[in-house]
């Protein structure tokens, strides 16, 4: 059992909504240290893909695992997964420290208030952890959000569009917060339409439309110029 | 990972921390509470109806009402920043985040009832009976306030996802508050009158079952409102 | 997702002779014709009697309607098949219409017979609530975008709302009640004169084979409606 157990394994995955088809049969696994970077078109099925990981929304066919989990696996699942969006998943009348600890706690974290105060750290947050998080700025939220995402240091971190509405200061702070997570070990997967800060990361690039991987590749043969052309092209092709 | 009843606790006292210092739903609801009250009295004609007549049937108008208020809040703070794709992403089984919730808003229902019942007593100068009176009157309250609760707190979760959205929750809340309020209403008026609390049981009967079928319904019922 | 479609599929199936729902609509007049021109009058009730072929019947149909609700609800959840959404979404439409024509004949009757229109009466009042509850369920139903959510959150309150009405019907029934009692429950013998309930089980029939007519056709509307959306979306 311990060999081929990939972080995230998808396979000819279809969800459905009613007759159409949101994601239809994707495939693809990753290894600890992996990151996808998932590019498109709004509507092409990308934030179907990743709810259906964070076990927040049923395959309709085919499989998709996390952590050797099939899902929707329920709690034994949702334990490995770190889920971040664009929507910071915070309460604004808590404190930061207050809404990592919250989350470190639902996840069965030992040492809860400790494990809150190392992740705020890790995202240089620290200092203004005690403050509640309506007071502070987009970017902040969106470290804050990350921590919360990664208090239980999940097997698999799934980001949608993180990098919507960050200015450069803060996108420059979360790519090194991503970097962090992924030298620890984590699995990423990552949806975004934009390609600099996505390849970027990427050792791993796929194109959507219309439900389905256009391309899927390493980033390692990946030209960016020329991956930017076709890109343009696939997109255009699909509207 | 902590258990059902132990992540329910967690995202009661959530809440709880969250409204203790927003305020805003708690204040309003009771300004609500104490103008209806005062309202309701100048509404009817005291020398005709005798205000110790109306004092109940006034109450649990009032509590319906007011709890509304605070159910449709408890679920646009999930909505707000999506916190809830959060608590749904937790490993907690689904039917802990709906009995969290619904602890929380049972606490907010009860404080109203607490503020409003010497209220309605000091305005429609009411006695509140002797002991076993008002033992009997708080029983009612918290039976009522679960039956409230248990069935506000599942057609919240619904009605936030709506086109209507709060115009939803009552109604199709108010139809399942009848046989909460019309028990309810009756026995205040008994309790009140000094009546023995033998007299009352019949309908403490119909509370409790209403409560612990809707209770059970509603729990087996909301994961599928939130999970598809 | 792209159009695979050689041949154009008729969009929909072409408008069918509903024979069902024309058998129904000749039983229910047979019953009116007997009930108006063959069955005697009663001694006491004089012509108001004849609700009794009308009230009785509908309000039956009515909670058989959101009998079949609550049990598509079920099996809704259970399998998730998209038939048993359109079922109870149907149902409870046309249980909606006969609760509906069960208050305003009830009316109709209560003027002559108890000197007015509307009265507080136990079953009056929960008949009132259920046609609340499943007025709601239809508001809910247009009120919900998502087709799958709109499914489970209407199967939810069908469910509920079958839980609720025996509650009801209790809570209000205490309050006392001057409504007549039925008639065919009894276990000694039934009150009416045999012509009488005939006539009165002929209705029952009828209606129910109207219940059944209008749910088909609702029922075909329903997933005409859905096959043109499907094909709207792709």
């Amino acid at each position: 059992m311990a060999e081929a157990r990939h972080a995230v394994e998808v396979e000819a995955l279809v969800r459905a909504f009613g007759p159409r088809r949101a994601v239809d049969g994707v495939s693809f696994a990753l290894d600890a240290g992996d990151c996808l970077a998932v590019f498109g078109p709004t509507g092409a099925g990308k934030t179907a893909l990743l709810r259906v990981l964070a076990g927040l929304l049923r395959p309709t066919r085919g499989r998709a695992s996390v952590a050797g989990v099939p899902l929707p696996g329920g709690p034994e699942a949702r334990r490995h997964i770190g889920f971040i969006s664009h929507a910071s998943m915070l309460y604004s009348a808590l404190s930061a420290r207050e809404n990592v600890e919250l989350a470190a706690r639902l996840f069965g974290v030992p040492d809860p208030r400790r494990a809150a105060g190392r992740v705020l750290e890790v995202m240089r947050m620290a200092s203004r952890a005690d403050t509640p998080v309506r007071s502070l700025s987009r970017g902040m939220q969106q470290r804050v959000s990350i921590a919360r995402a990664t208090v239980h240091d999940p097997t698999v971190v799934l980001l949608d569009e993180p990098f919507t509405g960050l200015d450069a200061a803060g996108a420059a702070a979360l790519s090194a917060a991503l970097g962090v997570l992924r030298e620890s070990g984590a699995a990423l997967v990552m949806v975004t339409h934009n390609l600099e800060e996505g390849l970027a990361l990427a050792t791993h690039a796929a194109v959507m439309t219309a439900g389905t991987f256009a391309r899927y590749e390493p980033r390692a043969g990946i030209d960016a110029r020329a991956y930017a052309d076709a890109y343009r092209t696939l997109v255009t092709l699909d509207a | 990972m902590p258990d059902a009843f132990g992540a329910a606790l967690l995202i009661a006292r959530k809440d709880l921390t969250i409204e203790f210092r927003t305020r805003t739903a708690f204040f309003s609801a009771v300004v609500f509470a104490l103008l209806a009250i005062v309202i309701f009295f100048f509404a009817w004609d005291p020398t005709a109806v005798a205000a110790s007549d109306l004092a109940p049937g006034v109450l649990w108008v009032i509590f319906t009402f007011a709890g509304l208020l605070g159910l449709h809040r408890s679920f646009g703070v999930e909505l707000e920043d999506r916190a809830l794709d959060g608590l749904l992403g937790a490993p907690i089984p689904r039917h802990a985040i709906y009995l969290g919730k619904a602890m929380a808003n049972l606490v907010f229902v009860l404080a109203i009832e607490v503020i409003a019942v010497p209220a309605v007593a000091l305005f429609y100068d009411m006695p509140l009976g002797g002991f076993a009176g008002a033992a009997a009157l708080a029983a009612v309250m918290i039976l009522a306030a679960i039956g409230l609760v248990a069935v506000g707190t599942l057609f919240a979760a619904m009605s936030v996802n709506t086109r209507l959205g709060e115009l939803l929750l009552p109604m199709l809340s108010l139809p399942f508050f009848v046989p909460i309020v019309v028990p309810a209403a009756q026995t205040t008026a008994r309790l009140l009158l000094g009546r023995p609390v033998i007299e009352s049981v019949g309908w403490l009967k119909i509370l409790l079952a209403f409560d612990l079928v809707f209770v059970a319904a509603c729990t087996l019922a909301f994961p599928y409102t939130i999970e598809d | 997702m792209r159009a695979s479609a050689a041949t154009p599929a008729p969009r929909v199936a072409p408008p069918t002779f509903d024979w069902l729902f024309i058998v129904a609509v000749l039983a229910v007049i047979a019953t009116f014709i007997r009930a108006i021109f063959f069955t005697p009058m009663d001694a006491l009730q004089g012509p108001a009697q004849k609700i009794y072929y009308v009230h009785p019947p509908s309000a039956w149909v009515a909670f058989l309607a959101f009998g079949i609700v609550a049990v598509a609800s079920i099996g809704y959840l259970w399998m998730k098949d998209v038939r048993l959404d359109r079922l109870a979404e149907s149902s409870a439409e046309v249980g909606v219409v006969f609760t509906t024509i069960t208050l305003i004949t009830g009316s109709l009757w209560g003027k002559p017979i108890w000197g007015t229109w509307w009265t507080w009466d136990a079953r009056l009042t929960s008949t009132l609530f259920l046609w609340f509850i499943y007025v709601g369920y239809l508001i809910l139903r247009g009120a919900v975008e998502d087709r799958a959510m709109r499914a489970r959150y209407s199967a939810v309150l069908g469910i509920l709302g079958s839980l609720l009405i025996p509650f009801i019907h209790l809570s209000v029934y205490l309050f006392r009640t001057l409504h007549p009692m039925p008639i065919i429950g009894k276990p000694s013998k039934p009150s009416l004169p045999n012509d009488m309930l005939i006539t009165f089980l002929m209705a029952f029939c009828s209606f129910t084979l109207l219940y059944l007519a209008l749910l088909r056709a609702r029922y075909r509307l329903a997933s005409d409606e859905a096959l043109l959306e499907a094909e709207d979306g792709r």
